[in-house]
Order: structure tokens, then sequence, then C-alpha cells
């Protein structure tokens, strides 16, 4: 076995989490089509290996930080799809009571700080949280999700940049989706491959297929052990494709059918079961499978007919006291 | 008590609530090595070592989203951000991330600090010589403080330091010099969020903030002569404002002057007079004036800085007219 492989319980657990992101994205879009959801969705179907597979050996005391397309990283963090569901449906039983929607859930207790919607500020938000892990001394690591878009922002840089210089334990997890909500990668850098950076600010680099959960765990794990060898950070830059628009509002027509159609033929979770097969048999996949249905299911049954918040009022003690 | 300037004051704030607390570290441009272009950090490096007392690239952006993240993961930063002008490079950090997650997610503490200097007389430019108290006290969720003296400098940061929330501690170029009495108790402790009574009077309330208190005071004198009894209120804290103080001040005087170094327009005089008709427009026998820097860029040579920079002159003239 590769050095930083995933074992087999590891991988059934990934393919299990990528199951239970693609159809929660897939209930997610019917939701929006009958008018029970508001605001945009941003799905993340066709890119669940990056998500499920960077996460994975990862624990709770880990930090990792999200973007808009986060629903990947929620569950391969460990986070409850019951309380995710509720959350995007704006209940008082979600994540946030219903005060953050989709893009904006965190968790404190699973690490998971948080959704970013704003484009490229979960690059030095996470090298922040590296940043205090250093100066306290701790054995932790933080990483952060972030699009091939959010590597033009000018913070990404400038955390980039001190990430290397400081060796802050941390790993930049490129999650290259070739489109900046509908511009091509090719119309916004000069270059296709971004991890030719890592070079500029002395960290290693690595292109992974992100469409195969086992190469996104070694290659993560690998930077995870150097950073927590306290030798600083790593950049990985996993490619992959979104198979659905930039968010439920997309009204398309920029991808090609061709480009779509190759990808698709590489499904991040037909990858999986192909390669897990062999090993544990049909049924055991299909059980996973099965289960990973009702548990969908019976998170949004249960998050539809969960209560809706009441406005409160601030304490005293709150931040927003007096605001209402 | 001791005898010290303003910038000594800081710099013995930062070194004791170091002492006190391992979790408290310093970063931002120039301040490890050279001590501060303020000189407020000299010293502390060879204190506290290169990882708690850290110069930085010049990064405003990512340096305070990092503030943010780091405050949220175990320690208290003390950001140093060297010009006011500078400011709106670190917004989207304040407003996008800093504001709302102590809302949307349970558990979240957020203890940083983001210490500046603004204000002009110093023949610094358009660029580095602002007050943009307004962009800083209009976002819910952080306070603001501004301390004139050094006995307040030291004692609110202090409290800015030990405050669970986030803190924009204003300073001003022109205060750094400033020596008084300063008391050596290290639980010299300012409660952010009370005013002080400068100068008691009976005729014309001032309200000033930052170096303005000074020209206040000065104003209070020029008013004596012409036998106008003026009460001089700093106001210490911009957010959460003392609001009791200014309502106990105009019950008395029945005038109010809000004297602010920053723009007019939509400026931090403008919410202070707005607040004062909300909450004490049946106590004024006359509408509340505004003294301000005019809606220009801050000029250059000497003759054209003071003419547009507030001062005892304009105030104590902005105290005579609604006296009429």
């Amino acid at each position: 076995m590769k050095k930083n492989s995933p074992s087999i319980d590891e991988r059934l657990e990934m393919h299990r989490r990528m199951i239970l992101t693609r159809l929660l994205e897939e209930r997610l879009g019917e939701l929006h089509k009958a008018g029970k959801t508001r605001g945009p969705i941003h799905r993340c179907d066709g890119q669940e290996a990056v998500g499920v597979g960077a996460t994975a050996m990862l624990s709770a005391e880990d930090f990792v930080t999200s973007t808009h397309r986060g629903h990947a990283h929620y569950i391969g963090k460990g986070l409850d799809v019951g309380r995710i569901a509720a959350e995007i449906l704006g209940r008082e039983t979600g994540y946030c009571g219903g005060r953050a929607g989709h893009m904006l859930i965190g968790d404190i207790t699973q690490g998971l700080i948080g959704g970013n919607a704003i484009v490229g500020a979960s690059i030095p938000a996470a090298a922040g949280m590296a940043l205090s892990i250093q100066v306290r001394g701790a054995s932790n690591v933080a990483l952060c999700f972030f699009g091939d878009g959010a590597a033009q922002t000018g913070i990404c840089h400038e955390a980039m940049n001190m990430a290397g210089l400081w060796k802050l334990p941390m790993v930049f997890l490129l999650e290259h989706n070739q489109y900046g909500l509908t511009v091509h990668q090719s119309v916004q850098s000069p270059v296709a491959d971004l991890s030719i950076r890592g070079a500029g600010y002395a960290m290693p680099s690595e292109i992974v297929d992100g469409n195969d959960a086992v190469e996104v765990y070694r290659a993560v794990s690998a930077a995870v052990d150097r950073a927590r060898r306290g030798e600083g950070p790593s950049l990985i830059e996993a490619k992959t494709y979104r198979w659905e628009g930039f968010s439920t509002s997309d009204m398309g027509g920029y991808q090609s059918e061709e480009d779509l159609a190759a990808w698709k033929a590489r499904d991040p979770i037909r990858i999986s079961y192909d390669s897990l097969v062999e090993a544990v048999g049909k049924e055991r996949l299909d059980a996973v499978e099965k289960a990973a249905v009702a548990e969908v299911d019976r998170a949004v049954e249960q998050a539809l007919a969960a209560p809706l918040p009441n406005f409160a009022v601030f304490e005293q003690s709150s931040p927003y006291a007096g605001a209402v | 008590m001791s005898m010290m300037r303003y910038a000594e004051a800081l710099n013995q704030a930062l070194r004791e609530e170091m002492q006190r607390d391992p979790t408290v570290f310093v970063f931002g441009e120039d301040i490890g090595r050279y001590g501060g272009v303020f000189k407020v950090t000299r010293g502390l490096m060879e204190e506290f070592g290169e990882s708690r007392i850290r110069d930085t690239p010049i990064s405003e952006q990512a340096l305070a989203a990092m503030a943010v993240t780091a405050a949220m993961t175990g320690t208290r930063p003390v950001l140093e951000i060297m010009y006011a002008d500078f400011m709106p490079l670190v917004l989207d950090a304040l407003i996008n991330q800093a504001s709302i997650y102590e809302y949307l997610w349970d558990g979240v503490t957020m203890p940083f600090v983001l210490r500046t200097q603004g204000g002009g007389g110093a023949g610094a430019g358009a660029q580095h010589s602002k007050s943009l108290d307004a962009l800083v006290a209009h976002i819910p969720g952080i306070k603001v403080v501004a301390p004139v003296t050094p006995a307040d400098a030291k004692g609110l940061l202090k409290s800015a330091i030990r405050d669970s929330q986030p803190v924009v501690f204003l300073e001003h170029k022109l205060l750094y010099n400033q020596r008084d009495e300063v008391p050596d108790d290290p639980e010299h402790l300012i409660e952010i969020g009370k005013a002080k009574t400068v100068t008691e009077g009976r005729d014309v309330s001032i309200f000033a903030t930052s170096r303005m208190v000074i020209e206040s005071r000065k104003a209070a004198e020029l008013l004596a002569a012409d036998g106008i009894s003026a009460e001089v209120i700093d106001l210490r804290s911009l957010r959460p404002l003392d609001l009791a103080a200014i309502k106990a001040s105009i019950a008395k005087t029945h005038h109010a002057v809000v004297v602010n170094e920053g723009w007019r327009f939509c400026g931090y005089a403008a919410e202070l007079s707005a607040t004062i008709m909300d909450h004490a427009f049946d106590d004024l026998d006359a509408p509340v004036a505004r003294v301000t820097l005019p809606d220009m860029p801050v000029p250059y040579s000497e003759p054209l800085e003071m003419a547009v920079l507030p001062n005892a002159t304009k105030i104590a003239e902005a105290a005579r007219n609604i006296l009429k």
C-alpha cells in the first residue's frame, strides 16, 4: 500500500459521505425548483471527492474553512446531514438556527469554521487559525478550501506568502473546478496549473485527480503530516469539474457538452465504487448506498417538519444588544 | 502613578497583558525589530520573542482576516494597522467576517484588538491624515474606542485586550508624545462604553472624540472668557456610546455641540447628532451643532491643513451660534 493511503474502512466511509453529499445536492435542486428553499444554492455535484477526500484524515481539533460551495466540506468534516438540511431550509433545528443559510454554516465543535461566501476569504481565515496554532504551540492543523476563482484574489497571495514565510501548519486545498462563476479558468489566469505558484511561496505543491477521493486523501494526508511536523504549508491543486451551474440561479450556456460528458464519465462516486467493489463486494456497497438514501430522505423530511425560528431580542451581553 | 508619554502607556499596557496572558500576541508592519513607527511596541520583541511580537509583510487585508480567525481559535491577537487611512483595506475582515460570526455561530468569541492611528496636523498628506472613525463605528458587533490621555490609553487598551469582542482602538498621531500621570496598577482597567466629563459646565455640552477633546477644552476656556460655561465630555468609547452621560449633560445645559475630526456627511458627528435628537430632543433649546473636517481631502501645506482641521476657535464659534 502506498504511503498515506486510506484504509478500506476509511474508503468506505468516504464513499458513504460522497453519496450523502450527492443525494443532498440532488434533493436541494428539487426543493429549489419546488420553491421550498430561499436564495441561491451552490451545488457541488461532481466535486464530492475533493471535499470528502481532503477532510477524511482530520480530527475535530483540526480547522477547516470552506467556501460558498461547501456541502462536501461540511459532510466530510463530520457535520450531520439532518442539521445541514435544516439550516438550508431555514429551520430552528439547523446548525445556526436558520441565521446563516447554506453558504455560512459553521460548527466550532467539529472545527468547521466555516462556510464563507466572500470569494477568497477562506484562505486568510485558515492562515489566521494556523497562526493561532503556531503561537500556542499546538499540534493541530488548518486547511482551507478555495476555488480557481478565489486563487485570483489579492488575499490569496498575501495569505500564501505569510504561510510560506512563517511555515504555518496548514494546507491550501485548491479545488479547481474550472470556473469562477461563469468564467472559464483560461479567461482568469495565464496558467492552467495554478500549483506552479507554490514555488513562489517556498511550499511544495502537487496536482491530484480531484475526482479520485483516494488520491486526494493521499496528497492531503502527506501535507497534513508535514504541517504537523512543523515543516510548513503545502498547496494541493485538485482538478475537478462543476457539473451544475454556479448556483441554482445560473442560466447556463457557457459549459461545453463535450467537457460535461467527459467529466461525468469520471463520476467520483463511480470511481470510488469501482475501486472498492473487489475488496468489499457489491452487497456491502449497495447497503451503504441504501442507508445513505434513507439518511438523506429522513434529513430532508425532518427538516421540512421542523419549526421555523422566532426572532429574538438580543440579551444585554450580546454584541448586538440594543439593535432591536 | 508614573509620568509617561501616551506611546509609553500603550507599550506598558501591551507588556503587562502579554506577561499576564500567554495567548496575547502582537503583529503588524514594523512593530518588531524597529519597535513600531510610533514607538508603541519598542522593546517588546526582546522580551517576548519573534513569535509573539511578529513583524509582517505589507498585507493588511489578509492580516486583518487572520486576526479575526486567530481570535476565534484560542489567541488574543493585537494587530497594528499603521495608519487609519489603510482601514479601507481591512473592511472586509471587519464587515463581512468579524461582524457576523457571533451572530451566526454558537460558541464563538473574537477577542482581537485592531490598533490604528489617524488624524491630521502632522503634514502627512491626504492618504495619511484621515479620521475614518465612522467607517468602523458603523459596523455592528465591533467596539470602537479612542483614548485621549495616557492613563486612558493604558486602561482602555488593557480592557480591549481582555474583551471577548473585537475592538478597534483608535489612536491619534499627535497624542503619542502627550505626557501625563499613569496608574502603575496592572489592574488599571477603563470600562469600555463609559464617557468622561473633562470640564463641568452649565450652558453648553461639547461632546468630542480623540484629539478633539483637547481642542474642546481650549474652546471651553475661550468660551469662559465670554462668560459661557461649557461642559466638555470625552466620549472615549465611540461604540458602544455612553448614552446616559450624553443625556445627563444635555438635561443640564440644553445645548449640544458634537466634534469629530472625520468628514461631515454621514460622519461620526452626524450619528452623534441623530442619536441626541432621538434621545434628548425635548431637552434641547437649539439644534445640535456639528464641528468636523469639511468634505474634502486633507491638504499637505501647513496653512491649508490648518484651515480644514477642526480647532478650538471653530468649536467655540459653533457653541456661540447655538447659544444666540
